[in-house]
This record gives C-alpha cells, sequence and structure tokens, in this order.
C-alpha cells in the first residue's frame, strides 16, 4: 500500500478547491499586432480562458451561486439550478454544480456550437435545446415560461437580470485590471453579451479613476457572425445592462472579427474565440485612434475564451490556399 | 415553391414575414429569388457576390455547406432554413 510508512493517513487539508482557480488570470501583451504603434500606445488583454471552465463566465456564475447559498436559496443535494445560456455560462454552471453538489438544467439554441453541447452533456447537464431561428432570445423565453411554471422545482438563476453577474466582475475583474496595470489604465472595452463583464468592471474602474473610458462592443447589425455578442438594439436587453455606464460603443463587423482571429493565432499565438478577436478589433481600433492624435494610453480589454468551442467554424483557414 | 424560414434578426428585413416562399433548384437560385423579393435583406447575407461565411442554410436538417454549397439542389416543396449564430450568455 502506498500510506504503509506513513503514521497517519495524509489529509490533504491544504488542496485547492475547482473554485480557487476562479479568476487572477493573466494579462496578455502583443508582439506584432500592435507593433505598428507607438510605445506611448499599450494594449493588453486578460486570458480568460485560464479559468478552469475555460471562460470569463465561471467569475459571474460563481459569484451567482455564492449569493444564492448565502441567502439560503439553494441547498446541495436539494437544487436544480435552471437558466438560459449560449454555452459559456452554462459550462460554469455545469462545473461548479457539479463541484458544489447542484443538477443542473439549460436552455440552449439547438445552434450553439456542437464542441459547447459535447462538454454541457460530458458534465451531465440536463439540456433543453430551443428552436435556432429565435436565438438566445428564444432559449430565454422557454427558460422563463418553465421558471414561472414551477418556480419551487428550480432555482432560475438568471444571469441577464442578477446582480451577482456583474457584482464578480466588480470584487475580481476590475480590481485585477487596476492592480496588474499599476492604476495606468485609461480605456476598457468589453463585448455585451449579459453586459455584465462590462457593467461590473467598468464600474471598479471609474471608482478607481473616472477618467478611464469605459467602451462597449457590439455586432454592427442584427445578424452577423459574433457569437457571445448581443445587439442590444433589436435584442431582449438584460437587466443589468445600464447604456449610460459606457462612454463610447464601438460596433464590430463580423468579417473584420474573423480576420482578426486568423491574425491573434498566426502572428501572436493566440488561438482566441470570436468574442475575444472581436475585443481585439475594437482595442486596435482605439489604440489606432490615440496614435493618430498623438495621445497615450493604456488599453486594457478581455479575451472571454480560447477557440477550442469554434474549432468547426469555416472561416479559419477561409483565404488560405 | 420551396419555403425559406426567416430567423428573428433578419425579419426587419422581410417586413415581418418568417416564412417565404422562393422558387430556384439550388441554394444559389433560392437566395437569388430571395434576396430579389427582399433587396434589403442581401447586404446582410452577401459580402460582395459571396455568402458570408456565416450564413448556414439548412435543407431540411443538411446544412448546405456540408452538401454541395450553394450549387447544393433544392426539390420543389423543400423546407429550407436560414440559421443565426447565437448572442452572449
Amino acid at each position: 500500500m502506498l500510506f504503509t510508512g506513513l503514521a497517519t493517513p495524509p489529509t490533504l487539508a491544504s488542496a485547492a478547491r475547482i473554485e480557487a482557480l476562479i479568476g487572477n488570470t493573466p494579462l496578455l501583451g502583443f508582439q506584432r499586432i500592435t507593433a505598428h504603434l507607438p510605445p506611448t500606445v499599450q494594449v493588453a488583454a486578460k486570458a480568460e480562458w485560464a479559468n478552469p471552465g475555460g471562460s470569463v463566465k465561471d467569475r459571474a456564475a460563481l459569484n451567482m451561486i455564492l449569493e444564492a447559498e448565502a441567502h439560503g436559496l439553494i441547498q446541495p443535494g436539494k437544487t436544480t439550478l435552471l437558466d438560459s445560456t449560449s454555452g459559456n455560462t452554462g459550462i460554469a454552471y455545469a462545473m461548479l454544480g457539479a463541484a458544489r453538489g447542484y443538477r443542473v438544467k439549460l436552455f440552449v439554441p439547438a445552434n450553439a456550437s456542437p464542441e459547447r453541447l459535447k462538454i454541457l452533456r460530458a458534465y451531465g447537464v440536463e439540456l433543453v435545446l430551443t428552436d435556432p431561428l429565435e436565438g438566445s432570445d428564444g432559449a430565454i423565453e422557454a427558460v422563463r415560461e418553465l421558471a414561472a411554471q414551477e418556480p419551487q422545482r428550480y432555482y432560475y438563476v438568471n444571469q441577464y437580470n442578477n446582480p451577482a453577474n456583474w457584482q464578480a466582475h466588480y470584487k475580481t475583474t476590475g480590481v485585477e485590471i487596476w492592480e496588474q496595470t499599476d492604476g495606468q489604465v485609461t480605456h476598457f472595452l468589453a463585448g455585451l453579451g449579459t453586459s455584465g463583464t462590462l457593467m461590473g468592471t467598468g464600474r471598479r474602474l471609474k471608482e478607481y479613476d473616472p477618467a478611464i473610458q469605459v467602451i462597449s462592443l457590439q455586432p454592427d447589425s442584427p445578424f452577423n457572425g459574433l457569437e457571445g455578442l448581443k445587439h442590444m438594439l433589436t435584442a431582449i436587453r438584460p437587466g443589468i445592462y445600464d447604456p449610460a455606464l459606457a462612454d463610447r460603443n464601438l460596433e464590430i463587423r463580423t468579417e473584420a472579427t474573423y480576420a482578426m482571429a486568423r491574425r491573434l493565432a498566426r502572428e501572436e499565438g493566440l488561438l482566441v474565440g470570436i468574442s475575444a478577436a472581436a475585443a481585439m478589433v475594437g482595442a486596435l481600433q482605439i489604440a489606432e485612434e490615440l496614435a493618430a492624435e498623438g495621445e497615450p494610453g493604456c488599453i486594457v480589454t478581455l479575451f472571454p475564451d480560447s477557440a477550442s468551442k469554434y474549432l468547426s467554424e469555416n472561416f479559419w483557414v477561409e483565404g488560405d490556399a | 415553391m420551396a419555403n425559406i424560414k426567416i430567423p428573428t434578426p433578419l425579419r426587419a428585413y422581410t417586413s415581418g414575414q418568417s416564412v417565404i416562399a422562393v422558387s430556384g433548384g439550388t441554394v444559389a437560385e433560392v437566395l437569388e429569388d430571395l434576396t430579389a423579393q427582399y433587396p434589403d435583406l442581401r447586404p446582410h447575407i452577401y459580402d460582395g457576390d459571396q455568402l458570408r461565411s456565416f450564413v448556414n442554410v439548412f435543407i431540411g436538417e443538411e446544412n448546405a455547406r456540408d452538401q454541395h454549397g450553394m450549387a447544393t439542389p433544392v426539390a420543389e416543396d423543400a423546407q429550407l432554413r436560414i440559421i443565426p449564430s447565437i448572442a452572449g450568455g
């Protein structure tokens, strides 16, 4: 036996739980994509795929679950967590639900990438696939209906309207960016999905320094290929979204994003997801504007996930011989 | 005629119509007919002459990209769908 020689078996009391791996992600700089910028204009991105569930959504999911536990709304072994998701929040619920003893039931549009559906099934999640023509909003409407019908049976986490979503970023992401830039950050950009990242990080950064510019990123059209981003004007608007927080909004085109995803992979070795590439399109636009005006800047954005869940997309090799 | 289902975000360009009767023997011809009926759709579906790379046209349960792309045959009574990508969360 392995432990025969030990007087007492090891307790491993200091071993970490998976929750301890969430947050404190690295801040990445760039070598080639930003090489045309003057040294006074810096661009950096938080590597959110370093979270154990593979995306930034681990932060919000953990905080929403901890808040519900703190208020006695959920109990391990008894509660089923319920929500709609395009994938990443669902994966975070699935991971944390398994780790903390909750069943998880998710409404997901049927056209979610096959990789995401496979990950969710691997965690043992109960999936309800909704009409792909209705997109994320169809999943939201369907889950609301079930939550209203059976409120005793489920805890509807409701990521789009749950303040604990944006508060996760207020408590963690905003603080990390301030510390990792030694308080030099001048611009923060994030894509809008639930809007939790922008709301929480933006509020925290503006508390540190009200001059910090907070910039939201949205698709340029309601019909787009920017999986993970919301076109707020035409979608069900999240209750946690306050459009007044952002100093500016940038509209991002799908084709520019796909080209940037290829550049990040091939010029920086960063194989990132679609919303990360959209964030880089926006960050580079701001950086180039500052450079043209002769202004300095420390521009920080966030790369929500890696490319691992988008590898079945066509655009990675478009234009290759 | 074949029918094509329009996803929610594109219905702003089809006068709110969710199902449109289209003629044509291939995916290319059907989309030409669709955008001739509703010209405002065209810039959302095409980039120049090319179908935008995120636009997926399904014939029944089959993605045209996995068949013969724009040359994929469309039967007289086919049910087509344009499937959008998924927004955040």
